[in-house]
């Protein structure tokens, strides 16, 4: 009985060893996208959204151009399927009323309209310009679109601090075509799983920009930051994009993002 | 001429219109506008007597946006004038609304009472498929400048796509330019004198039809138009002084397709009209191509390539675009002042006519816009249709300020 005993514990120890050898066994891969798969589902769960903002752009001298539009996503639950999304713009006053409309996928490309208020014309565009600038800023169109969770491949590289924090430290690469870049390595935070800094390499494998996510504000649940800094490192060129108060579950439906809702937007 | 003002029954829904969104107690307003200077520089002097001599040319434009949003969300409004003042030909003056409407949004549907400017089709050198406007054929010889459109109209929203229905209480006639004016035929068109098929003239309800969906790559728009065609037969008047332009009553087929593609954008817009002496097809197709971020810059450059078919006899109204190739070429430096240039050329396999246009813009600061045209015309023989305009190259530089 006594013996019974002890056989089975030792079995059950050496079960309990076989399963933490195999937790640290995780290879980087998996280790990377569980963290990133943990920062991404925190932002999950909105519903659809509605957030204006304004994009400031600077050049190497410093002089500034700013831009104001509205964003608004309709989330979809899952994850094999991209959000859709409405980009409209406010000012500058001669591009008021332009409006990109995106049907975000996970590896083929969006489906994307824009809307040109002069002739009130709706465009379907080519979304192969992944790596083109976003309107005039450093903002790629891959990075403004919506980031979806299996774009990537993940591979986990290590502990690093950041500001006051402790982050994770994943390198991600585009699994998508067309990426201007070879990969990037993102910093998320361990306490609110949040990322916090992503460093973006071109095709030449370069440091190309770096993205600095700050303000972040906890919405029920939802984490969202509110000034995103991407600079430009090899030209010197900057922009930020500062965001107002997000509006969750604003009652948004699948027939406010089709392509004839563009000319009745305003 | 002024339109709006001959209009009386426009300017009277105008007010209507206007007046509505005034009862609201709530509700968000946006206003804002545009100022423009314009100035036209001729190479040559002037063919047909009667034409202003003065190789440069002025005219001033402006335009007032004021929009009005319910508390809800579900009704707005929108009233947009837009005056033109032209110092060498008063025909080529204009005040006209673009836009004069209310509208109430359902969740799948929408009903829009008044004045609205609507584009339909895909191509770039031909619009065959947009026929709900009026042409401001003075404003712009490329047929893109409108004149708003009275209507009620009924949009449906549906998963397997977007159905929208037209009735077109009042037509605009085409606003051309007069004696003075450039840019005109041999003689000068007397729009006092319109001559409509229908009993009813202006008044004749015209209606439309349009379908409009995609299905992965490709867009699709199938459309049906029954009333007063927008392109009127310019027929000389008894005394040969002058055009008299002719209003048939027509029906119109349309379709316009699109495939998009990696970076290719395949384009095709075709028409069955049931015109004034017989029925004839018109088609456009082509594609564009564009190379992004060329030479590691954040520059993209796209090439146009479109071929343009016509049938109509020449009994019907006149078109250029019967048998040509447009070969262009559109550069965009998506730099922060959105500088932008197309360029292309219209070669009429038939006659060799050619018709050369290039448009450049840039903005300045944050509420200034510059565009530079250049626009001419070759290869025309006396017999040909732009040979009244041979003499007419002209390069027009536009500044407007932004309120």
């Amino acid at each position: 009985m006594k013996l019974k005993t002890t056989i089975g514990m030792i079995l059950l120890a050496a079960f309990a060893m076989s399963f933490a050898g195999k937790a640290d066994a995780a290879t980087p891969e998996e280790k990377g996208f569980e963290i990133a798969a943990r920062a991404d589902r925190s932002d999950l769960g909105f519903g659809d959204s509605e957030v204006e903002l304004r994009m400031v752009l600077r050049n190497a001298a410093g002089q500034e151009s700013t831009r104001s539009l509205r964003i608004t996503t309709l989330e979809k639950a899952d994850e094999s399927v991209g959000d859709k999304s409405l980009v409209l713009f406010d000012t500058p006053r001669d591009i008021e009323g332009t409006a990109l409309l995106s049907h975000a996928k996970i590896l083929d490309p969006d489906d994307q309209w824009l809307y040109l208020p002069a002739l009130k014309r709706v465009k379907r565009i080519s979304s192969s310009n992944k790596s083109g600038p976003f309107v005039g800023s450093e903002f790629a169109f891959e990075d403004f679109t919506a980031i979806e969770l299996n774009k990537f491949d993940y591979r986990y590289v290590g502990i690093e601090a950041c500001g006051d924090l402790t982050c994770d430290v994943i390198e991600r690469t585009p699994r998508y075509e067309n990426s201007g870049y070879t990969r990037q390595v993102s910093w998320v935070d361990q306490a609110d799983f949040q990322i916090r800094k992503v460093e973006f390499y071109d095709r030449r494998g370069d440091l190309l920009k770096v993205l600095e996510l700050n303000d972040y504000r906890d919405y029920d649940g939802v984490w969202r930051a509110h000034l995103l800094s991407m600079t430009n490192v090899q030209t010197r060129k900057q922009t930020e994009l500062v965001y107002g108060d997000y509006s969750f579950g604003v009652g948004l439906a699948e027939n406010d993002f089709v392509k004839g809702r563009l000319s009745r937007l305003r | 001429m002024i339109m709006g003002i001959r209009n009386p029954q426009l300017v009277a829904m105008a007010i209507l219109l206007a007046s509505l969104p005034a009862h609201a107690e709530e509700g968000s307003w946006d206003l804002a506008g545009n100022l423009e200077v314009q100035s036209r520089f001729f190479a040559r002097d002037a063919l047909w007597p009667g034409q202003d001599t003065q190789a440069a040319q002025a005219s001033l434009a402006a335009t007032a946006e004021l929009r009005w949003r319910s508390g809800a969300g579900n009704q707005r409004a929108s009233f947009i004038p837009f005056l033109r003042w032209d110092e060498a030909d008063s025909e080529r003056s204009l005040v006209d609304l673009q836009e004069a409407y209310w509208a109430w949004e359902g969740a799948s549907a929408e009903l829009l009472l008044g004045m609205n400017t609507v584009f339909w089709g895909v191509t770039e050198s031909v619009h065959l498929v947009d026929i709900i406007n009026q042409t401001d054929a003075a404003g712009d010889i490329d047929g893109e400048d409108k004149l708003g459109q009275p209507m009620v109209n009924l949009v449906l929203q549906r998963d397997w796509g977007e159905f929208s229905a037209y009735l077109m209480p009042y037509f605009r006639e085409r606003n051309y330019p007069g004696v003075d004016g450039r840019l005109r035929p041999p003689l000068p068109v007397d729009d006092e004198r319109a001559v409509y098929e229908s009993s009813a003239a202006e008044q004749h309800i015209d209606l439309a039809l349009r379908y409009s969906h995609y299905i992965g790559d490709v867009d699709i728009g199938l459309s049906l138009f029954s009333g007063t065609s927008r392109e009127p037969r310019l027929v000389p008047d008894q005394d040969s002084l002058v055009l008299l332009p002719h209003y048939d009553l027509i029906d119109q087929v349309g379709i316009d397709l699109q495939y998009t593609r990696d970076a290719w954008l395949w384009k095709l817009e075709t028409i069955v009209r049931d015109g004034y002496s017989e029925t004839y097809a018109a088609a456009v197709g082509g594609f564009e191509y564009t190379f992004y971020q060329v030479g590691q810059s954040a520059a993209d450059i796209g090439l146009l390539l479109e071929y343009q078919y016509d049938g109509r006899n020449e009994l019907e109204s006149i078109t250029v675009n019967d048998n040509d190739i447009f070969v262009g070429t559109r550069l965009a430096l998506n730099d922060t002042q959105d500088s932008a240039l197309l360029a292309g050329i219209a070669y009429d396999v038939d006659t060799g006519e050619t018709f050369l246009n290039i448009e450049a813009e840039r903005r300045f600061g944050d509420d200034i816009a510059l565009e530079l045209q250049i626009r001419a015309f070759s290869g025309a023989g006396p017999e040909d249709i732009t040979y009244s305009v041979v003499r007419d190259d002209y390069v027009q530089l536009q500044i407007a300020k932004y309120f």
